[in-house]
């Protein structure tokens, strides 16, 4: 059954499962592109490309998620190297609601942060 | 004095942007991968923005109409293109290649009017640094990839090469004004830009595995400049202009 996904179908598999040699060029990876607003802001993942190699997923990825709006920076990481949890191990955070002891929701800082810049403006 | 040889080298610099951002644009639903597609309809929409941005400049310097008169209500031979940039767009090895050389030469004339006496060439130089960056990693990126790929893209990059490349030369054909413009300072002029093309593109050519031409440096002039064009031309302008010339004084 032909695929929708032209990368699958740009390998010419066939019913018979012969191996099938890919040449220089032809493997397509996926990169995942991570884009920084503003200097100093975190990279933000929004998106992928398909390229040979690194190079031509950066050059691809600036114009795909950089072409528009405010941007200073892309990042692009070949998708094999994610390591990530599959979707199953969502339970190993299930308690974490409970577990409110480990919240930083304790320090006040926004209150500190405020008294002293009022303190500032009194002198 | 000054005011005419501005407006000669602005117009053919304009022109050619015009021209080869619209042949490119010509790609766009065509291309040979998606993430490529959009990379190149962007850099055509970048070409035909820089050239809005030097017929504006050409609006104040000798008072034209409008820019889009200008740009669509000219007859061909008030055009100073290059023959290069006329050419069609055949397949995706001679646009990539026309692409790799023009943009070469876009970037290195660019770089010489950072220093120009004409101010608002220096702003306008400034401004589109970051642009052209991006599209020579862009040829560069690619003519390497083709170059090294496998036997056939070599074999298309190497055609495509030979195809080009005494097309280009018609880029640093030179004006009537060229000694002026170099006298006031304006930009360093064709003959200077042209070694530099030549030693800009040769290292991209010779990491890609591509032979490299004799260049033709006593070539017959060419004639672009002097509007003088090639027979893609008219048809070109027709097809290009037929939008506009239906209604010249409507608002867009």
């Amino acid at each position: 059954m032909p695929s929708f996904d032209p990368r699958i179908e740009r390998l010419h598999i066939s019913d018979n499962s012969k191996e099938e040699l890919l040449s220089h060029g032809e493997n397509w990876n996926i990169y995942e592109v991570f884009h920084q607003e503003k200097r100093g802001a975190r990279h933000e993942h929004v998106g992928g490309v398909h390229a040979p190699n690194p190079e031509m997923a950066l050059v691809f990825a600036k114009e795909q998620f950089g072409r528009r709006k405010r941007c200073v920076n892309i990042w692009v990481v070949n998708s094999a190297d994610i390591l990530a949890f599959s979707e199953q191990d969502e339970d190993m955070f299930a308690a974490n609601l409970g577990k409110t002891y480990r919240d930083a929701s304790g320090f006040r800082v926004m209150d500190k942060i405020n008294r002293i810049r009022s303190q500032k403006k009194e002198e | 004095m000054l005011r005419e040889a501005l407006a000669e080298l602005i117009t053919k610099m304009a022109d050619d942007e015009l021209i080869l951002g619209h042949r490119n644009s010509a790609w766009t639903g065509l291309g040979p991968i998606l993430e490529e597609d959009i990379a190149f309809s962007s850099m055509a929409q970048d070409k035909i923005g820089h050239a809005l941005a030097l017929y504006t400049l050409l609006r104040e310097l000798s008072g034209i109409k409008d820019m889009d008169h200008f740009a669509f209500g000219r007859q061909a031979d008030q055009f100073k293109c290059c023959h290069l940039v006329e050419y069609p767009n055949g397949e995706y090895d001679f646009s990539l290649m026309r692409h790799f050389l023009f943009d070469a030469a876009e970037t290195l004339r660019y770089e010489s009017l950072e220093d120009s006496s004409f101010e608002p060439l220096r702003q306008l130089s400034r401004k589109f640094r970051g642009e052209l960056k991006y599209h020579m990693l862009h040829g560069n990126t690619w003519v390497i990839q083709l170059g090294h790929g496998d036997e056939e893209s070599h074999a298309r990059m190497q055609g495509a090469l030979d195809a080009c490349f005494p097309l280009a030369f018609g880029i640093f054909e030179q004006g009537n004004r060229e000694a002026f413009l170099i006298d006031q300072q304006v930009y360093p002029g064709e003959r200077v830009l042209q070694e530099r093309w030549l030693e800009k593109i040769y290292p991209v050519l010779v990491k890609a595995s591509l032979n490299m031409p004799a260049p033709d440096l006593n070539p017959g002039t060419p004639g672009g400049r002097q509007g003088k064009h090639t027979v893609y031309f008219a048809p070109l302008l027709e097809e290009m202009s037929e939008v506009f010339r239906m209604d010249p004084e409507t608002a867009w």
